[in-house]
């Protein structure tokens, strides 16, 4: 892959790695901004509250200076992080829960059709209309509702933006069994957000 | 196209997957269905409203314990 030079103020993240290894504190305090909101909206999403949402940023981001020197840069930096934060998150969901809960291939099972039941449009514009807490909370708990694995994908997939193969990777799945979870958690998210976001006929 | 069909196919028109033909036909099919349509709708909001970048925002109380972790860690104190 070509090196371009620096542009502008915005430093190239391999740079920062660079830097970062060579005991730069600044940069590493730069990658860390760059990527602690994504984190932080991971964990909120991947465990369901807040206090485990920051043990998994803390924890995330302290492993990540820990292992830093061993970062091989084979994948982009944030790839490297989200997987150390899905393993400190799902770790973390396996102790407060019973370790059935958390399995990654609890949904292996689950192959039938998604059916959907809910056909109403939505209100237009819901993140506008309500109260960004009120529907932060139905979002989280539309995500809680997904067997894990299927959280895990969407997640991965949708709102952090890594590629099939990325995840497929992470999760120790096939690019099939991802493609096909992705599309059952989207169908279930989108069964359970109608439940609140539909608009209502009779209102 | 039926309507079980076109909901199998809605992911992957989503992620721009869909060979062309099956784009068209499917594309036909939501033209004439309300039901797919809506299906198909709020289920692109579904994604983006997990994407919206004003939602979930990092409260600065936990970004600065965060911080002061790291630095403690690194051992170089503030700056």
């Amino acid at each position: 892959m070509a090196n371009f030079p620096d542009a502008g103020l915005v430093k190239d993240e391999s740079v920062l790695v660079t830097e970062a290894k060579a005991g730069h504190y600044e940069a590493f305090e730069e990658l860390v901004n760059r990527y602690e909101k994504k984190i932080y909206r991971l964990g909120l999403n991947l465990t369901g509250n807040p206090e485990d949402a920051e043990d998994m940023l803390q924890e995330t981001f302290l492993k990540a200076f820990e292992h830093l020197p061993t970062f091989r840069e084979d994948s982009r930096f944030y790839t490297w992080i989200v997987r150390i934060a899905i393993n400190q998150g799902l770790m973390k969901l396996r102790k407060r829960r019973s370790s059935k809960e958390v399995q990654l291939d609890d949904a292996s099972n689950d192959d039938g059709d998604v059916i959907p039941r809910e056909f109403a449009d939505w209100r237009p514009n819901p993140e506008q209309e309500m109260e960004r807490t009120e529907l932060e909370a139905i979002l989280q708990n539309a995500a809680r509702s997904l067997p894990m694995t299927f959280r895990t994908v969407f997640l991965l997939r949708d709102v952090e933006g890594l590629s099939t193969e990325e995840t497929a990777e992470m999760l120790n799945l096939s690019e099939g069994a991802v493609k096909a979870r992705l599309f059952r958690a989207r169908l279930r998210l989108r069964e359970e957000l109608s439940k609140t976001l539909k608009i209502k006929k009779d209102s | 196209m039926n309507c079980r069909n076109a909901i199998q196919q809605i992911s992957g028109y989503l992620d721009g997957n869909l060979d062309d033909d099956l784009k068209r036909t499917l594309e036909v099919h939501l033209n004439g269905c309300h039901h797919c349509k809506a299906v198909f709708d709020t289920t692109r909001k579904t994604v983006d409203l997990y994407c919206d970048g004003k939602l979930f925002q990092l409260p600065g109380t936990v970004r600065d314990r965060l911080h002061d972790a790291l630095r403690a860690k690194w051992g170089t104190g503030s700056k």
